[in-house]
């Protein structure tokens, strides 16, 4: 390596950023911020779809990084509905509470 | 540079900023300021963008996500009124196991990298994929057919998000 970065790093900080969002939604019970931890998880799947997209010297990478995007403003867009919702019906978005289907 | 070149540099700063917000998003307590850090992690991976000379998808990513995105996220708390008082904690011992089944899992991940070939990023910083020209032409060429199919998607997000949040639910007055 002598100017450029070995993909291995990008690999790395890919799967640490990856690690972060999947604690998140393991240890926190606002179901706002577990959303956001997901939209961490994505963003680190497309930093290596657009670093692996330049090692191979190929734009279908970054042409998906596109769609994911796309994909995911609409799950987004969906998601904080259901979440306005949920908590016009029980006043908290407190996943333990969310355990209606239980019953 | 101790050896290091101004893109390793860049690299190695960015993510170290990158990671450290990311935690800061998981580990702060107030919601308001987990998006903030969320938007400030988002601008360090558009800086990768950049690094590697995407700068079509640097400039969407930004507009996308920092601009349109966490604003709605910034808009659903500002109308729930969170704040660190209502944050609801999980216990210790969930939080412990978590971070144990993360760092488990990073383990894995970084252990199958061990012994793997070094390759460089050989057109690093000179490549032309990532222009708004070569991005479009693969897009519109290669991808018409998904393209349009990404537009049907949004337009069906947009329906289904206008009747979640209508006032009174559709099925009851039928029922």
């Amino acid at each position: 390596m002598i100017n450029g970065i070995s993909i291995n790093y990008y690999i790395l900080l890919s799967a640490i950023l990856f690690i972060i969002g999947s604690i998140g939604v393991m240890a926190r019970r606002n179901s706002i911020i577990i959303f956001m931890c997901i939209e961490l998880m994505l963003n680190a799947v497309n930093l290596l779809l657009v670093a692996f997209s330049t090692l191979h010297n190929d734009a279908k990478g970054q042409v998906f990084v596109f769609f994911i995007m796309a994909v995911a403003a609409a799950e987004v867009a969906v998601g904080l509905a259901i979440l306005s919702m949920i908590y016009r019906n029980v006043k908290s978005i407190d996943t333990h509470l969310l355990s209606n289907l239980k019953n | 540079m101790l050896g290091y070149t101004i893109t390793q540099w860049l690299f190695g700063i960015l993510s170290f900023l990158a990671i450290m917000f990311g935690l800061m998003v998981v580990f702060s307590r107030n919601p308001v300021n987990s998006v903030l850090y969320l938007v400030l992690t988002f601008f360090c991976i558009a800086g990768h963008y950049l690094l590697m000379n995407a700068q079509f998808l640097a400039i969407v990513h930004i507009v996308v996500y920092a601009g349109a995105i966490m604003v709605l996220f910034l808009f659903i708390i500002m109308l729930m009124n969170l704040n660190e008082d209502s944050e609801p904690q999980k216990t210790w011992i969930t939080k412990i196991i978590a971070a144990v089944a993360g760092g488990m899992m990073l383990f894995v991940l970084v252990g199958s990298l061990k012994g793997s070939e070094q390759l460089g990023l050989s057109t690093y910083g000179s490549s032309q994929i990532g222009l708004v020209k070569n991005l479009g032409l693969v897009l519109f060429k290669d991808f018409l057919f998904p393209f349009e199919i990404a537009s049907i998607l949004l337009l069906a997000a947009l329906v289904g998000v206008i009747l979640l949040g209508r006032k009174e639910p559709v099925m009851d007055k039928k029922l």
